[in-house]
Order: structure tokens, then C-alpha cells, then sequence
């Protein structure tokens, strides 16, 4: 049970940083960025490449400038060549998946056996034993959310929320958007690159397909994490929404992958339920309202 | 100050639908003036403003700010001397963003602000100053969202928006049409406030023809893409209804088919 916990919790605050990017290209621009799938196998690939030549924390980083250069090319595409958002994320991740079998050196996974990596050298400092990876993940995740947060309250941080909330405000504020998103765009691509970066080590291996579905996860955590805070929505209640609503996630994925009420294999299609009963919730509510009231009016 | 010099725009030129909306435009703004503009709808009114303020480029001419080649220059860039609000209420501030937030970003045009900095004590301070001026109780609100304020309200505090940073020219496309009529007044009159408070340059697109007459110091009557009357200061006096309707005729060569689309209260 111990394991569990453990391993719930450890995946919990990982795969927030994919909802924490999410968070800001899908709620903060209002872009749908589907650049994040090949942006996390990207991350995945180049620190686990860079880790099996005895170079792991050059791994990480050099993930962490690579998934934002993969965000900067999706920014480019539709902030200077005119291809509208969601095309432009697509277009980048089908061009990723050749960029990451090349950095992956042509072959579709490594396996990390016996190299070291962030998490064998943390966990060999003897800090918290068994919990050394969930130690060092949390610590990661939480100063990137607390990053962000003070980010989004500069002068720049600013602009970016308003380029999501009305563009032509921030025009007339003499801010260039075509900047403020190329710069939300590739923060919010480090995270992803970021986040495969590290599950990539921490699981000792990387995989060519193991992003498929990453930006629905991602969506769905967002979005559960946004239904159980709710209330006044403040930047900060939004960023810890984030982390919660991966947690509550790693939990409904244990307790289905445990107790077996459900096939395993059923995953991806309850997680694509839940983001689009999530997202049609409003709609739904109003058209049932509607429809209800309509009723008693006819009688 | 501005010099608009013979600036022509076409809508989907080569096609059926092509729309000349500017024709050979020519108009030459002094300093501190105050001008209203009026015309029918599709006299190229809101064009004008488009072309001003850089929201696309022209196909001919050019556009002249205090000496500075303006005609190529994106509209962002441009923001940073030319304000303005539009009739819309909600066009011009982030709904979901507070009331201080959106007066942070407006006063980014100073270009003092460091981009990694925050809002300070001091910035704070100054925002609160400034909304006290509306005297709509909007200072004691700084914190929230903006969304939540009625139309009026966002009206005055997108003019403090375009003003907090005094620009070199601003365009008020109808400001008010979209207000009750009491939030209309309040609006207009702060704006006359502001104007006059830094001598700002002016110019305000109106339906209202006797609001046009008595507003500003000279008054501009548009038609199918050009300036047809341009009455200054002596003449807008003395002249009468009949007198405007008449010039206004003969500028168009053409009968209008309603007095009313220039003559609505």
C-alpha cells in the first residue's frame, strides 16, 4: 500500500508539469498547443540519450532548452507564417517524431541499465531512502510552479495573460503578441520537455511512442484539479488545481490498475471521456436547463 | 502634428465584393484640436481610424506623426502615441484580469517598467490617484476583475488606460453610442476633462450632429471615403442645420436618401 501511495504521489507531481504547460497555453493564451505528445517524448529522448553516455544532468538541461525550441518552432509557425494554432502543433509534433528517433540515435527506445542517472546520484546521497525519487520530483515541481507563479505577476507575465484575454488590448498597450505568445509558447514547452525529461530517468528508459495521449492527460488533470478547487479563480488557486488534479488522477489510474475493475487498456478511453465530458459540462448543463424549462412552459 | 497625405484603401481589391473605402483621403491635424467627425454609415470613418492607428496598411499615401514616417510601422509600435477606445466597452480592457493589472499593462507604453518587475507599492499608489479622477469609487476595487464592471465603468477606465501615458493623438471611435445615457455623459465629459488637462490632440467620430457642432474646435463631414466639409472653429457657429445640409449635399454629389443617418439625436 506503502508502494502505492508512493508511486501515485511520485507520478502525481512529475505529470503536473505537463498540466502546469498546459495551464499556460491552453488556459493563460488560449491555445490549444499540441506540441506537448512529441515535445515530452523529445525531453524523454534527449536526457535519457544524454544520460546513457554518463551525462545525465547535461540530459535534463539540454531537454529543458530542446522542448522549447520545439515551442518556439510551433510559435514561429502560426505567429509569422500565419498557420492557424492547432495546425501549426500538429504540423511540429509529426516533425518531431523523426527529430526524436534521430536524438534517440534511430532506434525506438533505450534502456538505462546500470547508468546513472538524477535519481540513482540523489538517492545515493542517503536522502530519504525510499522516497528519494518522490523527494526530488516534488522539490522540482514545486519551485517550477512557484516560478511560474511569480512569472505570471511580472510585467511580461502580464502581458502574456492579456494576450489570452484580449489581444487587441495588449496591441494597444504597444506589446508586440506575436511575442508575448512565442514566449508563453516556449515556457510553457521547457516544462514538457522537462517533465520527459525526468520520467524518462527516473523509469530508465525512453520510448518513441510513450507521449501518445500525454496532452489529454494533461488536460483531463487540469481539468479535474480545476473542478475540486473551485470557487474564485486567482492565479495561484489555478496552479495548485494543477498539481491536485494530477494527483487525484494518479489515484483513479492506481486504483483501476489494482483492483482490476476495469481493463487496463480501458485507460486512455476514460481519460478521453473525462476531458470531453469536462469540457461539454457547461453546454450540457445549459441545454438541459433549457430544455427543462421549456418543458414545463409547453405543458 | 498629423498629416494624412492622399491615403486610399481597397477591400478585397479584384473582386466583386471591392469596397473603395478611403479615396485620395488629404487631412492635416494641429496640434491640440479637437475634431469631430461625422458622416453616414460606410463613409470610411472607422477606416480612417484603422489607418491611423496601423490596424492594416494603406495602398497609397502616406501618414505623417510629428515629423515621423508612420505609414509602414505595425500598430503596436504605433500604441505608443496613439490612443483609443472604440464603441464596444469590452474591446478595450482583459475581462479576466483585475483593475490595477490592466492599468499596469496600460503603463507599460511609458516604457519605464523592467519587464521582470512587479507591481510596486509606488505603482499602486499612482493607479489609485489616477482612478480616483473617474470618481466612480473604482479606486477602492483595484483588486477586482474587470469583467465584473458595468459598461460605463469600462469605458472610463479604458480611457484612463489610453490616457494614463498622455499620447500624442487620440481617436475615440464613438465612445459612447454603446452607454445609458447618464454613463454616456460621464464619459464624455471626463474626456473633455483629460483632453484638456494635457492638451491632448483629438479626434472623435459622432452620429450626434449637434454633440459634433458643439464638441472640439472644428468638425469634419465624411462621404464615400473622402472629407467633403471641413468646418473650423467661426464657421461651425454661425452656421445653421439647413446650411450643413445643403454643403453636405453638394460635397456628395448626391441627394442623401435620409437626412436622418446624419441627423440622429
Amino acid at each position: 500500500m506503502a508502494y502505492i501511495l508512493q508511486t501515485t504521489l511520485t507520478l502525481g507531481f512529475v505529470y503536473a508539469l505537463v498540466a502546469l504547460a498546459l495551464f499556460i497555453s491552453y488556459r493563460i493564451l488560449d491555445i490549444a498547443d499540441l506540441t506537448t505528445d512529441g515535445c515530452y517524448v523529445l525531453g524523454m529522448a534527449v536526457s535519457v540519450a544524454f544520460a546513457y553516455q554518463g551525462h545525465p544532468f547535461l540530459g535534463i538541461f539540454l531537454a529543458i532548452i530542446s522542448g522549447g525550441l520545439a515551442g518556439f518552432v510551433t510559435a514561429f509557425l502560426q505567429t509569422r507564417l500565419g498557420v492557424p494554432s492547432i495546425l501549426a502543433g500538429i504540423v511540429t509534433n509529426t516533425g518531431l517524431y523523426t527529430v526524436n528517433l534521430m536524438a534517440m540515435g534511430w532506434t525506438s527506445n533505450i534502456a538505462l541499465l546500470k547508468k546513472e542517472t538524477l535519481f540513482t546520484l540523489f538517492h545515493n546521497l542517503g536522502i530519504g531512502g525510499n522516497w528519494s525519487d518522490f523527494i526530488l520530483v516534488s522539490c522540482i515541481t514545486l519551485l517550477s510552479m512557484l516560478f511560474v507563479r511569480w512569472f505570471l505577476s511580472t510585467r511580461l507575465g502580464l502581458s502574456i495573460r492579456a494576450t489570452g484575454d484580449n489581444r487587441d488590448m495588449v496591441r494597444a498597450s504597444s506589446i508586440n503578441p506575436r511575442f508575448t505568445i512565442t514566449v508563453g509558447l516556449v515556457l510553457a514547452n521547457c516544462f514538457t520537455g522537462l517533465c520527459g525529461a525526468l520520467v524518462g530517468q527516473m523509469q530508465k528508459s525512453a520510448d518513441i511512442n510513450a507521449g501518445t495521449g500525454i496532452v489529454v492527460i494533461g488536460l483531463a488533470c487540469l481539468i479535474i484539479g480545476e473542478t475540486i478547487i473551485n470557487g474564485k479563480k486567482t492565479i495561484t488557486r489555478n496552479i495548485v488545481a494543477v498539481l491536485i488534479g494530477n494527483i487525484v488522477y494518479r489515484f483513479i489510474y492506481a486504483i483501476i490498475l489494482q483492483t482490476r475493475i476495469l481493463p487496463i487498456d480501458f485507460l486512455k478511453l476514460i481519460t478521453a471521456l473525462i476531458v470531453a465530458l469536462a469540457i461539454a459540462a457547461p453546454t450540457i448543463k445549459e441545454n438541459a436547463q433549457l430544455y427543462n424549462r421549456a418543458r414545463k412552459e409547453m405543458k | 502634428m498629423l498629416k494624412i497625405e492622399n491615403i486610399s484603401k481597397s477591400f478585397n481589391p479584384g473582386t466583386v465584393n471591392e469596397t473603395k473605402a478611403l479615396r485620395g483621403l488629404n487631412l492635416n491635424v494641429n496640434d491640440g484640436d479637437f475634431i469631430t467627425i461625422l458622416g453616414s454609415n460606410g463613409a470610411g470613418k472607422s477606416t480612417l481610424f484603422n489607418a491611423i492607428s496601423g490596424n492594416f496598411f494603406v495602398d497609397e499615401g502616406r501618414i505623417i506623426l510629428d515629423d515621423q514616417n508612420i505609414t509602414f510601422m505595425p500598430d503596436y509600435k504605433r500604441a505608443k502615441w496613439i490612443g483609443r477606445l472604440f464603441q464596444d466597452p469590452l474591446k478595450g480592457t482583459a475581462p479576466h484580469m483585475t483593475i490595477e493589472e490592466n492599468l499596469a499593462l496600460a503603463y507599460l507604453r511609458a516604457g519605464q517598467s523592467k519587464t521582470f518587475s512587479r507591481i510596486s507599492k509606488k505603482d499602486e499608489e499612482f493607479f489609485c490617484e489616477k482612478l480616483k479622477m473617474l470618481d466612480m469609487g473604482l479606486e477602492d476595487r483595484m483588486h477586482t476583475q474587470v469583467g465584473t464592471l458595468s459598461g460605463g465603468q469600462r469605458q472610463a477606465l479604458t480611457l484612463l488606460m489610453a490616457t494614463i501615458v498622455p499620447p500624442k493623438i487620440l481617436l475615440l471611435d464613438e465612445h459612447t453610442a454603446a452607454l445609458d445615457p447618464q454613463a454616456a455623459d460621464k464619459v464624455l465629459s471626463l474626456t473633455k476633462k483629460i483632453v484638456e488637462e494635457n492638451h491632448t490632440t483629438c479626434l472623435m467620430i459622432t452620429h450626434n450632429i449637434h454633440q459634433g457642432l458643439q464638441t472640439g474646435n472644428r468638425s469634419l463631414f465624411m462621404a464615400d471615403g473622402n472629407i467633403i466639409l471641413d468646418l473650423q472653429e467661426e464657421e461651425r457657429k454661425t452656421i445653421t442645420m439647413e446650411e450643413v445640409l445643403e454643403k453636405f449635399k453638394a460635397g456628395a454629389h448626391k441627394d442623401l436618401d435620409n437626412d436622418r443617418i446624419l441627423l440622429s439625436e
